[in-house]
């Protein structure tokens, strides 16, 4: 198969990759780019487990088009810690708060948050809820993860 | 109550900081060089005869290395019964048979090759209804049993038949009886990482098996079994597991997509993948359990209840996983679920072509729980009590023997109950509202183990560095309860250490001691135990050390301050204090002499004892190790399913406040209280979060998840189709904690993995009852079921 150039911002440095159009922008960040956190929990746009930031927006990335990413700017999950490893405070939260549980969900859990708290510093919990309504997790019943990001969002 | 530096205190999970930061490694993520990519073909029929499978075509394609039909592997049976082969080759009896599986560069490629296998069928009638299968001459969905003897009937030979007291005497006895029948449903475990292994053997067929399991020695066993069967007795079998992306039940049994990635890696002499898509997850996974039950319970004037009969018919669908042997787990709270002296209980398993199913948290619990609650819910109107009065009358109590001969040791029911009435003003609410509603339901469910098989027990081995580094190798799994936490609490609390001085390896049977399995909410419990004993022997070593090297690490560090510092007075010490180590203790890695504990002269950093203590004299050098095994002082269950199985049980009341939109038939649920007697938590906030994880999980079971199966196939499998829970519903729960401890857990703990799970669904109908007057008795309560129990209704007042 003919393969595509892209090249794009990932996690804020300069990438680029040749792989097949037909690939999705999980598959090319999880293949390419050996970047697992972003999950595919049903890989048809239903779960949220892949959510990434791609200019500044959320998206599933298993649905997402690779040949669409070229010029972008890309954040996963992997990219939210700073270049020191300090952890971002949504982060610490969730660690601290029991947001994580086996865990699958927490990236793109993250990520979704990630894009509420950039757009809106103090939301209610009614706009966090909408903010991870695309994100489904089975173990917590979202209750602590509500929290987290909330508590996130204050002591930021 | 003791001071307890880490006991009921919320420490982060900072063990896992891993699954925040997108690094931990689960089976998705795991890449072994040059493995290969599994898939399976199913059935397309839900009961067919396979007439030809030709997989020319499939073999031929680039990057195909292997295709594998009945044809190619030893014909040999697994499953709970062995009623199955792991690839089908004769008859399908369900669409999620397998008939095919191909291994390939990639998966698109084995997806690609499935699409090339041929299969002719020739489609044979099918069975969907168990009471059909049930009746005599119904057509057989196996004609051959395990031994290959001719079977007569779809039943299944098992025998789950309890009985206690005397049912007739009970119905004497009786003022009020009910009697209803109640129907649950399947539904999916829905973990958000779906199935999956990777296969790996070494050039002498010695197996790595990457794997998800709770229970790591349930599934080596299993392989071994099935290698004695195929050729490879004595080969050795190392399972373990990688992150688990959540298990909730799937991960108890060894599923044939196992076995068949074993074959496919055999054939291929490659690492192999078999990774589940979502809509596999949905439809070649076992769910759980469904029951249809007819009970009937009786009480006196006082209320107290009489007895309790209770009839059960399982689909078991074509073969057997654990989902036959829920009733066993029903038994707890149909026979000990309030004080009932007369109980009678049976339940048949039916063969049909549906899909057959395993554990999901609660196992029968929840099954069992909502028949017995609703029909408690019914009795106490038809006796003229308050439900919560006449819970209250019926409860358990410590001191307890129970018709199934469970002890109960320790019961918070009376206080969970409480709780729930006061958390949703009950007396001003029951019975009060228009199209408003509150009801209750509780539960009793194991907590101390279980045991289900000759050893319940859990080994532990934690062995401390120089450096104070405690490293705990651990027979146990996680799959996201938060054990790293929670155990490295309790070893910390144990040793005198802190909890991030702890690490764990787990999951991996070559390390590990055996553990029976994260399974029945026992891992806190058993494993909790273990850690005490060990930590404790640890403890005793290092002060063992101490004893012997502290008055003179002492003496060095007071000379050389003196030799630095000339005003320094030496303190007046009596150093032979130290010298016996029951003088001694450690906290927060400090040994301090207990007779003056803040006396700094008198403390040494544990780092110290360590770094001379060990190391040192060929054959006598010294390490701090100990190796444990806790195996709780309980009981097989007996050929009646009697017997102390557990150590402790679990205790809860769910409340739940709802709405009805008597228009639209929506459920709105105002408020749930989970109240659970968790004996003394060990970590607040990670209860809290199997609370309300499980209480989600139940709100689901109650109003929406239901896998729609026509005629043998999953019509919903996948998040649009299939209802579960998201932010959006937001569902008001809180979590209230008794805590009276119980005297065998660990510092007092209960297990709390499934307890929330288990009353919410009955909680939910009985609000739904008081709100609008109807009884839905099946689960899901729809909309279209509410819309239809309120036209019933509204048809009978004409009348
Ligand atoms: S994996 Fe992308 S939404 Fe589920
Ligand atoms: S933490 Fe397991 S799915 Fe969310």
């Amino acid at each position: 198969m003919k393969k595509v150039s892209i090249s794009f911002t990932l996690n804020g440095d300069t990438v680029s990759a040749e792989v097949p159009p037909t690939w999705t922008l999980l598959k090319t960040l999880r293949e390419a780019f050996e970047l697992t956190g972003a999950k595919e929990g049903c890989g048809v746009g239903e779960c949220g487990a892949c959510t990434v930031i791609v200019d500044g927006q959320t998206v599933n990335a298993c649905i997402y088009p690779v040949p669409e990413i070229d010029g972008r700017h890309v954040t996963t999950i992997e990219g939210l810690a700073d270049k020191e490893g300090n952890l971002d405070p949504l982060q610490t939260a969730f660690l601290e708060n029991n947001g994580v549980q086996c865990g699958f969900c927490t990236s793109g859990m993250i990520m979704s948050a990630r894009s509420l708290l950039d757009d809106n510093s103090s939301p209610n919990e009614d706009e966090i809820r909408t903010a991870i309504s695309g994100n489904i997790c089975r173990c917590t019943g979202y209750v602590q993860i509500v929290e987290s990001i909330d508590i996130a969002a204050k002591k930021a | 109550m003791a001071e307890y530096q880490y006991i009921g205190k919320s420490i982060p999970r900072t063990h896992e900081t891993d699954k925040v930061t997108g690094r931990a490694i689960y089976i998705d993520d795991l890449k072994l060089p040059g493995m290969l990519y599994g898939k399976i073909l199913y059935s397309s029929y839900a009961h067919a005869r396979i007439k030809r499978i030709d997989t020319t075509r499939a073999k031929k394609l680039p990057g195909v290395r292997a295709v594998l039909t009945g044809f190619d592997i030893p014909d040999v049976r697994v499953g709970f019964i062995k009623d199955q082969t792991v690839l089908k080759r004769d008859v399908v009896r369900q669409f999620r048979d397998e008939v095919a599986a191909v291994a390939a560069t990639s998966p698109e490629i084995a997806r690609e090759a499935l699409d090339l296998i041929e299969v002719e069928y020739e489609e044979l009638p099918g069975l969907f209804d168990p009471f059909e299968a049930m009746q005599e001459g119904a057509p057989l969905v196996h004609e051959l049993d395990a031994r290959g003897r001719p079977l007569r009937t779809n039943i299944l030979p098992l025998p789950w038949k309890f009985s206690a007291g005397d049912i007739e005497e009970g119905r004497r006895q009786s003022a009020y009886t009910v009697k209803d029948r109640v129907a649950t449903t399947w539904v999916n475990q829905c973990c958000m990482g779906t199935s999956g292994c990777v296969a790996d053997f070494d050039a002498n067929n010695n197996l790595i098996l990457y794997n998800q399991t709770n229970v790591i020695f349930g599934a080596k066993q299993r392989i071994t079994d099935y290698f004695s069967k195929i050729g490879l007795k004595g080969k050795k079998i190392r399972v373990k597991n990688v992150v688990v992306g959540g298990s909730f039940g799937t991960k108890l049994d060894t599923d044939i997509y196992e076995f068949i990635c074993l074959q496919l890696a055999l054939k291929t002499k490659k690492p192999v993948k078999i990774l589940f898509t979502r809509e596999e997850e949905f439809k070649a996974l076992p769910p759980r359990q469904p029951a249809i039950f007819n009970i009937e319970q009786g009480c006196d004037k006082e209320g107290r209840l009489t007895f309790r009969h209770a009839e059960a018919v399982l689909d078991n669908g074509a073969y057997t996983s654990w989902g036959v042997t829920t009733p066993s787990v029903m038994m707890t709270p149909m026979s000990s679920l309030y004080r009932v002296p007369n109980v009678f209980f049976k339940a048949v398993c039916v063969y049909t072509n549906n899909i057959y199913c395993q554990a999901m948290r609660g196992y029968g619990t929840p099954q069992a729980t909502f028949a017995v609650e609703t029909s408690m819910d019914r009795l106490a109107e038809e006796a003229g009590f308050d439900p919560a009065e006449f819970r209250m009358i019926n409860r358990n109590k410590a001191g307890d023997i129970t018709p199934m001969k469970l002890k109960i040791t320790s019961c918070g029911l009376q206080e969970c109950i409480e709780a729930v009435k006061e958390k949703l003003q009950w007396d001003e609410k029951k019975g009060q509202q228009k199209d408003r509603g509150v009801g209750m339901a509780s539960l009793i469910h194991v907590a101390g183990g279980a045991r289900v098989y000759k050893s319940d027990g859990h080994g532990i081995r934690i062995k401390v560095d120089e450096d104070g580094s405690v490293d705990v190798i651990s027979g146990g799994t996680d799959q996201g309860q938060g054990s790293f936490t929670v155990l490295a609490q309790i070893i910390a609390e144990s040793m005198g250490f802190t909890p991030d001085d702890v690490s764990f390896t787990i999951g991996d049977t070559s390390l590990g001691l055996w553990d029976a399995g994260t399974h029945a909410s026992r891992h806190t419990f058993v494993a909790g135990n273990a850690c005490i004993l060990a930590a404790e022997k640890v403890r005793r070593q290092i002060l063992e050390m101490s004893a012997e090297l502290m008055p003179r690490i002492i003496q060095f560090g007071l000379k050389r301050r003196s030799r630095k510092d000339k005003d320094f007075q030496t303190p007046d010490l009596d150093l032979s204090l130290l010298s016996d180590p029951e003088n001694l203790d450690i906290k927060k890695r400090m040994v301090y002499l207990k007779s003056d504990p803040d006396n700094p002269h008198y403390q040494v950093d544990v780092t110290q004892v360590l770094r001379q203590g060990l190391h040192v004299g060929t054959g006598e050098s010294k390490t701090v190790m100990a190796e444990v095994f806790y195996d709780p002082p309980t009981q097989m269950l007996d050929r009646e399913f009697k017997g102390n199985y557990s150590m402790t049980y679990a205790f809860g009341t769910t409340g739940a406040e709802v709405e009805v939109d008597r228009g639209t038939g929506q459920v709105k649920i105002l408020k749930l209280v989970a109240a659970h007697d968790v004996g003394q938590s060990i970590n607040p906030t990670l209860i809290k979060g199997q609370i309300y994880g499980a209480a989600y999980t139940g709100v689901g079971y109650a109003l929406t998840e239901e896998i729609k199966v026509q005629k043998g196939k999953v019509m919903n499998p996948n998040f649009r189709d299939y209802q579960i829970l998201t932010a959006r519903d937001r569902i008001p729960v809180e979590a209230v904690l008794v805590e009276k401890g119980d005297e065998d857990g660990p510092y007092g703990a209960k297990g709390i993995g499934e307890p929330g799970l288990v009353p919410t669904a009955p909680a939910i109908a009985n609000a739904i009852y008081d709100a609008i007057g109807v009884r839905i008795n099946e689960l899901p309560i729809t909309p279209e079921r509410v819309l239809d129990a309120i036209k019933a209704k509204e048809g009978d007042e004409a009348c």
